[in-house]
């Protein structure tokens, strides 16, 4: 039984109709890590932010189902809606720097949920968000919670959003490439404190990135996108293994690799490009025959 | 912080200075003569001569500064030629009535103005928000007083609601000690002289809002739009809230930074505007007196409320600079 089960989402820009999510299906269970990949464009933040509900305002969902424990979200007024994302989803944000109220203190950015749509008191609030931060290793959860962000490193802020976000223990967090702002001897305990929160709390994570790097550390699924449409979907070994599409297999073959240097950087060839763009014009075919 | 307000304060006096020097010099270099006008065409040249020595004009200029300035920092700030009254009692009796008139017209401007651009940025990209920018063109092109003639014909002529001229019915009883009739009324709870003075000072003051409002719609509308983008507010509707908690709770105390410096400006033109609109209405305010003593060549009157003015809108600018202290953690410690 998968907790969260999106079934042919499809996204569109409004007003000029162009399709962004082009019949999206996926499923992640409780506990299972799923990788979202693909290029700049790919519709892979789109994912998460539909199922957040924070899709831009420009763009809006005409069809689908996005199924949260069960519910879907889609047929819920929009005020449930948003308080059941609030109470069991959670977002961990790319930029640490931008992702924190510059006007808050630390403490009512991780207790507010607690607090105003879980309905917990005060006191019991604060005293979650000390103890989870000391569960992301930090060292003074006291000073930490009465500072404000411009108080505290890049770092520092990544893990209070990773703490923040497990505060309420979702059973779903979005992480939207949670690393890529972050310098690269902090990327790598990030993403470890990220892998070992998920694990500790059986949280069910949807990773969205660019690195399959970064994939083949902490999912267990993945699903490649191009243009919007669903390319390849597949246990993370069976991909490393042997990537089933002509664009998995190109895309694996661009990734920066540190043991061969030489078989780095190469680019995706254009023939396999027009491939799949081939294949996302017919998806749109279909969908306006049918 | 210390530091900074005594540094602030010592800016303020510079300022001050030199506002004493520029106007005391310009109001004796511009024509008009202020002895020449108190006298009859007939008063001869002795009598001439002899009143300008009473008033010490027939020094130089930097004679009278000084002794003018000598007597400022004894807090004398020179007699009234019209009036005949020590200036600083004259001008302090006044203030009152500008400051609570400035105030009430700042309060609306707030609240107004605030309001629009919480409504609009709530309702962003619909008809209610190119309304909202069509009404804030349209206060902002007209000038405050063409705002008060406006008023005047609509809710003092064709729908006589507010009185139009004045600062309270003559006909009544004032029990206050103090010049501050607005204030002081609420505090004697006397409602009903409260209600007659709002009733004086309203068109005075929604005419001296009516731009200030708009500027503040605008341009909080605009940095309160830009701030919505942003991550924390994108994270704080994943938690569960809906538009009017992001809104007023994430993005408002971010986006109000730019409108206060503005406001502390726009505040010191509006006072500048209670000139012309006291004019208007009648009001016996600074504003009024001060058109007074330049038709009358009243120097010493004239310097003593430019200087007042000067005084005031120093005092904002300060004002403003701490609240954005206090508004902004990332100001505090520097």
């Amino acid at each position: 039984m998968s907790f969260l089960r999106v079934e042919n989402l499809c996204v569109d820009l409004k007003g000029s109709g162009d399709r962004l999510l082009r019949g999206v299906s996926l499923n992640v269970g409780a506990g299972e890590v799923m990788g979202l990949v693909g290029e700049s464009g790919a519709g892979k933040s789109m994912i998460g932010k539909a199922i957040l509900g924070i899709l831009p305002r420009s763009a809006g969902v005409v069809d689908g189902v996005i199924e949260l424990d069960g519910e879907n979200l889609l047929a819920l007024p929009p005020k449930v809606r948003r308080q059941r994302i609030g109470a069991k989803a959670a977002l961990i944000p790319q930029d640490p720097l931008t992702a924190l109220n510059p006007s808050r203190r630390i403490a009512p950015q991780i207790t507010d949920r607690l607090v105003d749509i879980l309905g917990w008191d005060r006191a019991r609030a604060n005293d979650r968000a000390r103890e989870i931060l000391a569960e992301v290793h930090i060292a003074d959860p006291d000073r930490v919670l009465r500072s404000y962000p411009h108080e505290l490193s890049g770092g520092m802020r990544q893990r209070i959003l990773i703490a923040s976000a497990f505060a309420a223990e979702p059973k779903l967090i979005v992480a939207d490439e949670p690393t890529t702002a972050l310098d690269v001897t902090v990327q790598k305990q990030i993403l470890r404190l990220i892998r070992d929160m998920q694990a500790r709390h059986g949280t069910a994570l949807l990773f969205v990135t660019h690195d399959l790097g970064v994939v083949a550390k902490i999912c267990q699924k993945m699903t490649v996108l191009y243009g919007g449409l669903v390319v390849e979907q597949t246990d993370v070994h069976g991909f490393f293994r042997a990537p089933a599409h002509p664009y998995s297999r190109a895309l694996l073959a661009a990734t920066p690799r540190h043991d061969d240097p030489a078989a780095s950087l190469n680019p995706v060839p254009d023939d396999i490009i027009q491939a799949v763009r081939a294949e996302v014009a017919a998806a749109d075919r279909n969908w306006r025959n049918g | 912080m210390l530091q900074r307000t005594l540094m602030r304060l010592a800016t303020t006096l510079v300022t001050l200075f030199g506002v004493a020097v520029i106007v005391f010099v310009v109001i004796r270099v511009v024509p008009g003569d202020p002895i020449a006008m108190m006298l009859p065409p007939m008063a001869t040249p002795e009598d001439i001569q002899r009143l300008k020595a009473l008033y010490g004009l027939d020094k130089s200029i930097a004679e009278q500064f000084f002794i003018w300035l000598g007597g400022v920092l004894h807090g004398d700030f020179g007699t009234s030629i019209t009036m005949r009254q020590p200036v600083l009692g004259l001008v302090l009796g006044r203030l009152p009535a500008t400051l609570e008139l400035s105030v009430m017209a700042l309060v609306i401007a707030v609240i107004w103005g605030g309001a629009l651009a919480l409504a609009g940025t709530r309702w962003r990209g619909s008809k209610a928000e190119a309304a909202i920018d069509v009404g804030n063109g349209m206060a902002l092109s007209v000038p405050d007083f063409l705002w008060g003639l406006v008023l005047i014909l609509f809710f003092g002529v064709l729908w006589p609601v507010f009185h139009i001229s004045g600062r309270v019915s003559p006909s009544l009883e004032l029990p206050f000690t103090t010049n501050f009739y607005l204030f002081e009324s609420v505090l004697r709870l006397r409602f009903d002289l409260w209600a007659d003075i709002v009733s004086h000072m309203f068109m005075p003051a929604l005419a001296l809002a009516f731009p200030l409002a708009a500027i503040i719609a605008q341009l909080l509308k605009q940095s309160l739009k830009e701030t919505m983008h942003l991550d924390y507010v994108t994270l704080s509707r994943t938690k569960g809230y809906g538009e009017n908690h992001v809104i007023t709770r994430e993005a408002l105390p971010n986006a109000i930074l730019p409108t206060l410096t503005l406001v502390g400006v726009q505040f010191t033109f509006l006072i500048g505007g209670t000139v012309i609109i006291e004019r208007l209405f009648s009001y016996e305010g600074l504003g009024n007196m001060a058109i007074d003593a330049v038709i009358n060549r009243d120097l010493p009157l004239i310097q003593g409320i430019v200087i007042l003015f000067a005084v005031i809108f120093t005092g904002v600018n300060l004002i403003v600079d701490l609240l954005y202290t206090v508004l902004n953690p990332r100001l505090r410690h520097a």
